[in-house]
């Protein structure tokens, strides 16, 4: 799989909350999520977001289990999120969202292209190329069929 | 010369493996989204292999039509559907499930970060979203890449006005907010059986808040006694040498009253460091700290007296609330002006009642003190039952007596 987009970048420990709050966790539209995403982190970042590939400090999506995080960030349009390593609950559920979530350390500014190809094993941004720690066959399997839904329509 | 993770999952640290589910558990919240994901996947019928619960705990009751509709929907798909059912007013998922359901060595999986709790049984338990629980409902399984375990070692006993909560903010802030992350957390040593299993699950409880994929106490006597007076037949785990990738040790006698300032769980201080630091809520209750004992030591700390500021306790379930009944606990938090609220999460995720305002603190024995999680612009302190309820005598940051 590749793809790219525009870097955003964000901190530390950014946790699931701040990606969408609890109060608008309750209803089936997705646009809610969409609308309110990263909402009491920064109101601005929400028009940064499509085609973006999010660059993010260690622990990524740590908290709560809630997978309107990872619907969120997908429906918003972000191509990928990259991260020394992910909570691990956020990591699953991005995967099986269909939403690539990439453990790799890399330096870039915001805004910068950043390219990837997971069956390659890289992101590149400003010039250089980065290696990425690669998903088990398992997950790369559910990534490729677009997520988990798709991957048990297939596999049943 | 396996860890208690390894033992169950029946595989090496590091290797993935594809396992049978013996209980898998979802609340209001992600119950909602299972059901459309797996209505999604093609399903037509429920995997019968594992039990599956449908425990409503998080918005309850419900706080407008919105929510009420959703949970008409999952409620009349659970008891349409034979699954185990605990409706408003029932209790915490994890605490349910740690009434006598979870047994040690089973594999247990719940849409819930906090599932990571029911380790205290010696059970592999730990928390997935809504679209991996939604292929557990179709396939029964789920995968797991066996975890590499930290070790922490536990020797000596609590003593003056140290709690199990106070433990377990000790640990958090020595490994941080990551410094569990993919591993298993393993609770051995002296230490261990002096701690009552109310207070292992409230250890357990804060593992997820290291990144961990669980924490574990292996079954012993302390275990089968509490299943046996529940009912249940369960044998011990004996620990055998084993590799850990990080190993901890702490002495129960060090441990003293603890806050973790907000906003982050690992930035944690002693009481005395902070106090006079003056709070506009206390909050007592949670899958960390609303169970019998914890009302209990609340009710001796503020009996007779008055709490000086808004004071919420949520027994965590119907049983805990009974017990509080039965032994006089509830007419003692009453008497002292103390909230009594609907067995369940409360005010812990901010999204329906106990929501502070702009600039609010609110000191709350939860597990998460993520800024805005509770209000936008309130701040959050955590600490033990014992630190709160002095804390709501007092209005502000103030530390317990010894015991």
């Amino acid at each position: 799989m590749r793809g790219a987009g525009h870097a955003v970048c964000l901190g530390l420990d950014i946790d699931t909350d701040q990606i969408i709050a609890g109060r608008y966790l309750r209803t089936k539209d997705h646009s809610v999520w969409v609308s309110h995403i990263f909402e009491d982190l920064d109101p601005a970042l929400a028009g940064k977001l499509n085609g973006a590939v999010i660059v993010a400090g260690k622990n990524f999506g740590c908290g709560s289990s809630r997978e309107q995080a990872a619907i969120a960030l997908r429906e918003t349009g972000v191509a990928a999120v990259i991260a020394p390593n992910f909570a691990r609950i956020f990591f699953r559920n991005a995967i099986n969202v269909g939403l690539p979530a990439i453990e790799c350390r890399l330096s870039c500014i915001e805004g910068q292209n950043v390219r990837f190809d997971l069956a390659a094993g890289w992101v590149e941004a400003g010039g250089n190329q980065y290696p990425i720690r690669p998903l088990s066959p398992r997950m790369r399997e559910i990534l490729t069929a677009g997520g988990l839904v798709n991957y048990w329509r297939v596999h049943r | 010369m396996s860890t208690l993770s390894e033992r169950i999952l029946g595989a090496a640290a590091g290797e993935y493996v594809d396992r049978k589910v013996d209980r898998a558990y979802v609340h209001d919240g992600t119950g909602v989204l299972t059901l459309e994901t797996w209505k999604q996947m093609g399903a037509e019928r429920l995997s019968d292999l594992p039990q599956l619960y449908v425990l409503f705990d998080h918005i309850v009751p419900a706080n407008n039509s919105t929510t009420a509709t959703l949970q008409h929907e999952l409620r009349e798909f659970a008891c349409g559907s034979f699954l185990n059912f605990s409706d408003t007013g029932g209790g915490i998922c994890h605490q349910l499930m740690s009434e006598g359901i979870v047994l040690p060595g089973e594999v247990v999986v719940g849409a819930d970060s906090h599932s990571c709790t029911l380790g205290a049984f010696g059970a592999f338990a730990t928390g997935v979203g809504a679209t991996d629980m939604a292929a557990i409902w179709l396939t029964g399984e789920t995968w797991f890449r066996v975890p590499d375990s930290i070790g922490i070692h536990l020797y000596g006993s609590l003593r003056g006005g140290a709690e199990a909560k106070d433990l377990a903010l000790s640990y958090v802030s020595r490994l941080g907010m990551d410094g569990g992350t993919y591993c298993a957390l393993e609770f051995i040593g002296d230490g261990v059986k002096t701690l009552p299993m109310d207070d292992r699950l409230t250890i357990c409880n804060l593992s997820v808040e290291t990144g961990a994929k669980t924490g574990m106490f292996y079954a012993d006597d302390v275990t089968v006694r509490y299943l046996t007076s529940a009912g249940q037949e369960a044998g011990p785990q004996l620990p055998e040498p084993c590799n850990y990738s990080r190993e901890l040790e702490f002495d129960l006698a060090d441990i003293v009253p603890l806050v973790a300032v907000s906003p982050r769980v690992d930035t944690v201080k002693p009481v005395r460091d902070l106090a006079g630091l003056s709070v506009d809520q206390v909050f007592i209750g949670t899958c960390t700290n609303g169970r019998s004992s914890d009302l209990a030591r609340c009710a001796k700390i503020v009996k007779g007296k008055k709490v000086t500021v808004r004071t919420i306790v949520v027994p965590a379930s119907r049983a805990v609330l009974a017990e509080a009944i039965r032994t006089g606990v509830l007419a003692d938090l009453v008497g002292a002006g103390c909230m009594i609220g609907t067995p369940g999460c409360g005010p812990c995720l901010g999204a329906h009642m106990g929501v502070l305002g702009e600039g609010e603190v609110c000191l709350s024995t939860a597990n998460r003190n993520f800024k805005n999680r509770m209000g936008v612009g309130g701040e959050i302190y955590l600490s033990s039952v014992a630190t709160a309820a002095a804390s709501a005598l007092a209005g502000e940051i103030t530390e317990p007596e010894a015991d």
